[in-house]
């Protein structure tokens, strides 16, 4: 099907086979000028050799840039957009180290013919990870257009430069040739050096400025086709039968009044029972009337008592970090604080659930899934269908939200079984319910910490223990001599279910392991703060050696304006700091608390952040604004009911995820760094929100909440 | 059991046969192909599948296709005319109020309702008129942005 979102690039073949080499992959789009590059060993280091690259792809790089013979330029990645601004932030870094006006980069998203492999789109990789070698790619495009340029011109290639889309004579600026001039007629493929000349921060026309998304027009007018959008003649829609509670197994099934909805048909393959029909509504009416009992796994814990079986269960941990001997800092101590933290599995509740279309011709299968792993997903439907991951095509329309719970594509698998069983192309698309029930939440976790403050007001040990979020951000960045950080049980390791120690699967949630590892940390240094009566701000910088975080802390507290007080100030101040993998945060809430009813309004929040280059400031501003918002549903009221493994909460009315009406005054404040490399933004400051509420409502009322979310009953009990 | 329902769909009328129990959200999404209103829950919770009915908001998984005869249906296909974008489209672009974007055709049509009714609406009424939809990649301080800037637009008292 053509996408009209897509250039057309003239392909008119597919070859079966990744064995071909370059120059044949080039003919593919008809000559111009590709350079290759390798976006990182993280992306690759996960899916064997073969599956790297794009089907007809070489496999030794995962990304690729195209000057066309018209002087387009195209970029070809395996990231997907979800909402997070990948298809507006890329092609400004390419655009940066081509000379040219970012409007003439077009961008192919995560579709596994024409893109090489990319792990999936997480962790904030796109501008961290992806940004350095897509610039590196760029350059090396515009040092081949210099040679070709010098060829043409007859002028020697040191007088060349690059120019708003062409090559330029520096002596004479009537000497020149555009990129179309220069591609026209040239097959051209070359692989981006280990180490080009890359612009400095100082040199950026294009980047560090504010950029609009690419894809607003298209969401404000409907047409943004999501993977629910797709439409084929002859398409079923298949609903799908969910049990009581993870691990139960179906004991009787009666599908007869099912079967008697005209047009509906009940498939029953293995553990897959489902329904489909031409219209999504009366499949789901005609599932409604199974009947299926269940024999349920027996309950051995619930939302409550889980976290004595974590504890119970936690597996054998490894120090991450240490330094000093912590029973040295101990003997430096004026007074030590223990203390526990609790964090509660939260859900993902992207606004769009796990969808997917599968389209079937012959063992080919074409796909249209919400998912934050296109290449994983080819994997996936691959081996349900028994095919070659290179016969399966994967094709990426907009994604309604991921937050890391679409790093699957389970629907796809559902929907190429059905596919395949009625011979017609099928949708899956989960209800919500679904949604709650299989998502694979971010797992709950413990916290230990014991840390020991000197009549100083220095920090002389701090020993630390997470159970089951996982290492990211675990490792405190104040400058404490004597310090251990253990680590034990991981957010990836739960994806087995009740093996892992969970009641379900567990997974990555927006900035995996760092919204409980922050909350804990910042929330004990406000804790030592206070009882060493040193204002929480002075307390922070009197411990920070790393000037860069001195710096963001200054720059946010100037922004909301603090002035210094012990906490409890009655204020309703809180601060809190982060480093989320490179990127500083620093961050600041005024809050109120209703007595009565325990209720805590956030009035406003000021988040400084340094990002090394904020490469689109606009971009960036979006994503902390949104950062914030989401972070307050973790923060107070986020909480997945469950009784064993029986999920509860299965809709918004239980599960309450922020509103209008929660919104707070948000002031950001971007600083730059541009010594450091430059780190992502699409996580970073959710991490602070837990602990800076949580600090906040210490300041306002004298009451220390440590356990997530701070819901108006667990305020009123710490009150 | 099916029936024959007419009525008119973003300015031009429309007749199908159709059962007419079934939910409008989904006749609007498979039988008219109008995939611009998202299914979000189901339960009328999320506001992803707000739809106008003779210019009120509805939740069009909660209504059933029966209950628009010989009414009027606007949907977020229905807002710009001949290419030219609505002030409040105009106004969600303008302020990059979306991520995502699945739940952006609920809130314009949303507040196409709310402006309808209160073209001077305050901050707070903009905040009390859109809290029952939900946005999970937190657009909400750009989406009040900018239901603010298309009211002053229709006041006249903005130029774009």
């Amino acid at each position: 099907m053509s996408d009209p979102r897509y250039p057309d690039l003239g392909i008119d073949e597919t070859p079966g086979s990744d064995e071909i080499g370059r120059r044949d992959f080039l003919k593919l789009f008809g000559g111009g000028i590709v350079i290759f590059f390798t976006a990182g060993d993280v992306l690759l280091a996960q899916e064997p050799t073969r599956l790297q690259a794009g089907a007809g792809a070489p496999a030794d790089f995962n990304a690729y840039l195209r000057i066309g013979q018209e002087g387009r330029i195209t970029l070809f990645t395996g990231k997907i957009e979800q909402g997070q601004g990948a298809m507006t932030v890329l092609p400004l870094m390419l655009a940066e180290e081509l000379e040219v006006p970012q409007a003439s980069v077009d961008i192919i998203l995560g579709d596994t013919d024409l893109c090489p492999y990319d792990a999936g789109t997480f962790g904030s990789l796109c501008v961290r990870s992806f940004g350095p070698p897509l610039r590196a790619a760029g350059a090396e495009a515009r040092a081949v257009l210099i040679e070709l340029a010098a060829e043409k011109l007859g002028v020697p290639q040191e007088r060349l430069e690059a120019r708003d889309g062409a090559i330029v004579d520096r002596n004479d600026p009537k000497t020149r040739a555009t990129y179309a001039e220069l591609a026209k007629g040239q097959a051209i493929a070359r692989r981006a050096k280990q180490k080009p000349a890359l612009k400095r921060p100082s040199e950026f026309k294009v980047m560090g400025r504010p950029m609009a998304r690419r894809d607003a027009r298209d969401k404000a007018t409907g047409k943004a086709l999501y993977a629910g959008d797709i439409r084929f003649p002859g398409m079923l829609y298949g609903r799908v039968l969910r049990p009581p509670a993870h691990g139960a197994t179906l004991k009787s099934i009666d599908v007869t009044a099912a079967e008697k909805v005209a047009g509906a048909r009940v498939i029953q393959d293995g553990d897959l029972v489902a329904v489909v029909h031409e219209l999504p509504d009366v499949a789901a009416t005609a599932l409604a009337k199974i009947k299926a009992e269940y024999d349920k796994p027996p309950v051995e814990f619930d939302d409550k008592t889980i976290y004595d079986h974590l504890i119970k269960v936690a597996p054998q941990g490894k120090a991450v970090a240490q330094g000093g001997d912590l029973a040295e800092g101990e003997k430096l101590a004026a007074f030590t604080i223990e203390e526990r933290y609790l964090n509660a599995y939260v859900a993902h509740s992207a606004i769009e659930t796990h969808t997917a279309l599968v389209k079937l011709d012959g063992d080919k299968a074409t796909v249209w899934s919400s998912t934050q792993s296109p290449f994983g997903t080819r994997t996936s439907v691959a081996q349900a269908l028994k095919v070659p991951p290179e016969n399966v095509h994967v094709l990426m329309p907009f994604v309604g939200g991921g937050f890391g719970g679409k790093t699957a594509s389970p629907q796809a698998v559902q929907a190429a079984r059905l596919a395949r069983i009625t011979g017609r192309p099928v949708q899956v698309s989960w209800t919500r319910e679904e949604e709650f029930f299989y998502d694979t939440f971010r797992p709950a976790a413990v916290v230990n910490i014991k840390a020991a403050v000197s009549e100083a007001g220095r920090i002389v040990s701090w020993d630390y223990e997470v159970l089951f979020a996982g290492e990211r951000s675990s490792q405190q960045f104040y400058d404490i001599p004597h310090h251990r950080t253990v680590v034990r049980g991981e957010w990836g390791g739960g994806r087995g279910g009740a093996a892992s120690g969970h009641p379900f699967s567990v997974g990555p949630w927006r900035a995996p392991a760092s919204n409980t590892n922050t909350f804990a940390r910042e929330v004990h240094i406000d804790a030592l703060a206070a009882k060493a009566g040193i204002d929480p701000v002075e307390f922070r910088m009197r411990n920070l050696a790393n000037e860069r975080m001195k710096r963001i802390l200054k720059a946010g507290a100037d922004k909301f304006g603090w002035t210094p007080a012990k906490s409890p100030s009655k204020r309703g101040f809180g601060v809190s700091l982060a480093d989320y993998t490179g990127t500083y945060i620093s961050m600041f809430a005024e809050v109120e608390v209703d007595r009565s009813s325990g209720a805590v309004r956030v009035k406003r929040v000021v988040c400084a952040q340094d990002m090394g280059v904020a490469v689109n400031p606009d971009g960036a501003t979006l994503q902390i604004e949104g950062s914030i918002m989401m972070g307050l549903g973790y923060a107070l009221t986020e909480e997945v009911h469950f009784k064993g493994r029986e999920v509860l909460d299965l809709n918004f009315d239980r599960y309450e995820i922020p509103r209008f009406s929660w919104m707070p005054k948000i002031e950001t404040v971007l600083l730059d760094s541009p010594e450091v490399p430059i780190a992502g933004g699409g996580e970073p400051p959710i991490i602070n929100v837990g602990s800076v509420i949580a600090n906040a409502v210490y300041d306002a009322t004298g009451a220390r909440l440590k356990q997530l979310p701070m819901t108006r009953e667990r305020v009123k009990a710490a009150l | 059991m099916p029936e024959i329902l007419s009525f008119i769909l973003n300015g031009k009328p429309v007749r199908l046969t159709v059962d007419g129990e079934r939910p409008l959200l989904w006749v609007l999404r498979t039988d008219l192909g109008l995939t611009g209103t998202k299914f979000g829950c189901g339960e009328g919770y999320c506001g992803a599948c707000t739809v106008l009915v003779n210019g009120e908001a509805v939740r069009s998984c909660q209504v059933a296709a029966r209950e628009v005869a010989q009414k009027t249906v606007l949907t977020i296909e229905g807002l710009a005319a001949a290419g030219k974008l609505s002030l409040l489209q105009e106004a969600f672009v303008k302020h990059e109020a979306m991520q995502c974007g699945f739940c952006t055709s609920g809130m314009i049509m949303e507040s196409q309702a709310l402006l309808a009714k209160n073209p001077r609406p305050t901050r707070a009424e903009i905040i009390k008129g859109l809290d029952d939809h939900f946005c999970r990649c937190g657009t909400h301080p750009r989406v009040v942005a900018a239901v603010e800037d298309a009211a002053s637009g229709l006041k006249g008292e903005v130029t774009k």
